[in-house]
């Protein structure tokens, strides 16, 4: 806060005899400027809060009432299912097509290319609802869709096929762009290091699984959580299919009590609440993978 | 140890025929002929750009060869001679093949992530398959050799640039190769640790492990090497003992070569 303790320069005047160089105070630059925009940005978020406090629109009381439900609680853990199916099953498949991407194989090549440029260039929301369309058609033929075990444990039959179209549409989408960020982390890894594994005779999903992943994870870490915030977030999309995550929940509450601002903030905390437990989840896992480095 | 300027009666435990390989339009060898024998040190010389290291690398196929053959213990790396066509082996085999042959390189590319003890075990557990405290007992050994029993638990980037490399032979060494591949092991040292790897290659050589060493050490060369040869241009110009290669060179490239690293 010394904005204005300059020292008087009378004062260094006042000790000539101590010039030798071994009795002087170091000063460190003063930055004013930095003191303006702390201030500037005080007031602003003092005013912000002081709206949220004392502006009645925001109803904070409809907020706590609605803010635990069960039927929220239950759309929050339907979010979270959304964002760990898309993410598990999304990087599993990143990380395949990444390797297809820098294989030697043109035809394994040119096949991660085709699945990237294609589910890159659909928009979520169109895949989604074309998954959740086929849903439907296959119901009605009565064939079954090898959707994978993990599918099945919800519970009723009209969900299943809701809730698996989103998950494939999500991992579908997200392995496009979890390709791309593992390919990234692989290409940042020195070559020397794939040479000396390669001189030392270790197998080659070893090599990857051991030597060049490792180190990959480096820059893979922090695209990845950007990736599955933002998958997180992007569950919201999945409410045009009338599955009960977080967003669609709260529409369906301020539907029925036009109570619009005060659910969106409880779906908006909750974002928030969740957001930064990945984002301290994050924190522990790069300081994991950063073993052995300086930095 | 002792010179042996005759021919090797035993088979050589290295052949390089007729080597040639070309990047894009570079020619880097130009035909080379090679022979180590068992128990040999083979010291390779030569300006940069004169395709030494290449050489070095088409020994453990880390580098295809456009033409020519590379065999050890009379077998042939990286591919299958089948009438008069070289097939290229899977990658399993080569990998196989390179599990004999020990590879030191200038920039140590030890694994940064792993432990010093970690680096040495991971091939002998992954490529050998032998089990782990086994292997951790026989890198705890190989540490002890090259002076660093102490470090085992240490990151690469804890170490000194030496004893980074001296645990980069420990790593190559932990394979139990009959052959080690040295590509200029010195290069990246700051001059005052050049001298504990020497050291180390030293008793490697004493104790009668073949080797061949890119370097451009010429003392070094002197000192260890039974075969001194000289490259330039892609081709071997001279090939003999320290003695006859070092202080008489026969060639007028090696001669201006020697009077400027001397």
């Amino acid at each position: 806060m010394a904005l204005t303790s300059d020292p008087p320069v009378e004062k260094t005047a006042h000790h000539p005899p101590s010039d030798d160089g071994t009795a002087l105070t170091v000063v460190p630059v003063r930055r004013p400027w930095r003191w303006v925009a702390v201030v500037a940005t005080v007031v602003v978020l003092v005013q912000f809060g002081h709206g949220l406090v004392t502006n009645p629109a925001w109803e904070w009381d409809v907020f706590a009432r609605y803010f635990a439900t069960e039927a929220v609680l239950q759309a929050v853990w339907v979010t979270l299912q959304l964002t760990l199916y898309g993410t598990v099953l999304g990087f599993a498949l990143g990380v395949v097509l990444a390797f297809m991407r820098l294989s030697a194989s043109p035809f394994l090549r040119a096949v991660a290319f085709g699945y990237i440029w294609a589910f890159r260039s659909i928009p979520l929301i169109v895949q989604l609802l074309f998954w959740f369309n086929l849903a439907y058609l296959y119901e009605e033929l009565s064939i079954g869709i090898p959707f994978g075990p993990g599918f099945h444990a919800f519970e009723t039959v009209g969900l299943v096929g809701a809730m698996s179209a989103a998950v494939l549409g999500l991992a579908l989408h997200q392995a496009a762009y979890a390709a791309e960020i593992v390919r990234g982390g692989v290409l940042a890894v020195d070559g020397g290091q794939l040479e000396a594994a390669a001189s030392l005779g270790i197998p080659r999903l070893r090599r990857l699984r051991r030597i060049v992943l490792p180190q990959a994870m480096r820059s893979i870490l922090p695209n990845a959580a950007n990736e599955i915030v933002s998958l997180f977030k992007g569950t919201s999309i999945v409410s045009v299919m009338a599955i009960g995550e977080l967003f669609y929940q709260v529409q369906v509450v301020y539907g029925r009590t036009g109570r619009v601002v005060p659910l969106l903030m409880v779906a908006t905390v909750w974002y928030l609440l969740l957001t930064t437990a990945l984002s301290v989840v994050q924190h522990y896992v790069e300081r994991h993978y950063a073993k052995g480095s300086t930095r | 140890m002792s010179a042996t300027a005759a021919p090797p009666a035993t088979a050589p435990k290295v052949a390089l025929r007729g080597v040639r390989k070309s990047f894009g339009d570079v020619e880097v060898l130009r035909g080379v002929d090679l022979d180590v024998a068992p128990g040999e040190v083979t010291v390779v010389l030569g300006p940069s750009g004169s395709g030494k290291s290449t050489l070095l690398r088409t020994i453990n196929h880390l580098e295809k060869v456009d033409g020519g053959s590379v065999s050890v213990d009379g077998v042939l790396v990286g591919y299958r001679r089948s009438g008069n066509k070289l097939y290229e082996l899977r990658e399993r085999e080569i990998l196989r093949q390179r599990t004999r042959i020990g590879f030191v390189f200038q920039n140590f590319h030890l694994f940064p992530h792993l432990t010093v003890l970690e680096n040495i075990t991971e091939a002998p557990v992954s490529a050998l398959r032998r089990p782990r405290p086994a292997a951790e007992e026989a890198a705890r050994r190989l540490l002890a050799r090259v002076g660093l029993a102490d470090r085992a638990e240490a990151y690469p980037r804890q170490l000194s640039g030496g004893q980074q490399q001296r645990v980069a032979i420990a790593r190559a060494l932990a394979l139990e190769p009959g052959l080690l591949l040295f590509d200029e092991p010195t290069s990246a040292l700051d001059p005052e640790l050049v001298g504990e790897v020497l050291d180390v290659i030293r008793d490697l050589a004493a104790a009668g492990t073949t080797m061949i060493v890119v370097t451009h050490e010429i003392g070094f060369a002197r000192e260890v090497a039974d075969t001194v040869v000289f490259m330039d241009e892609g081709r071997i110009v001279e090939r003999g003992t320290p003695a006859e290669v070092l202080d008489r060179p026969a060639h007028e490239r090696t001669r201006a070569f020697l009077s400027k690293v001397l």
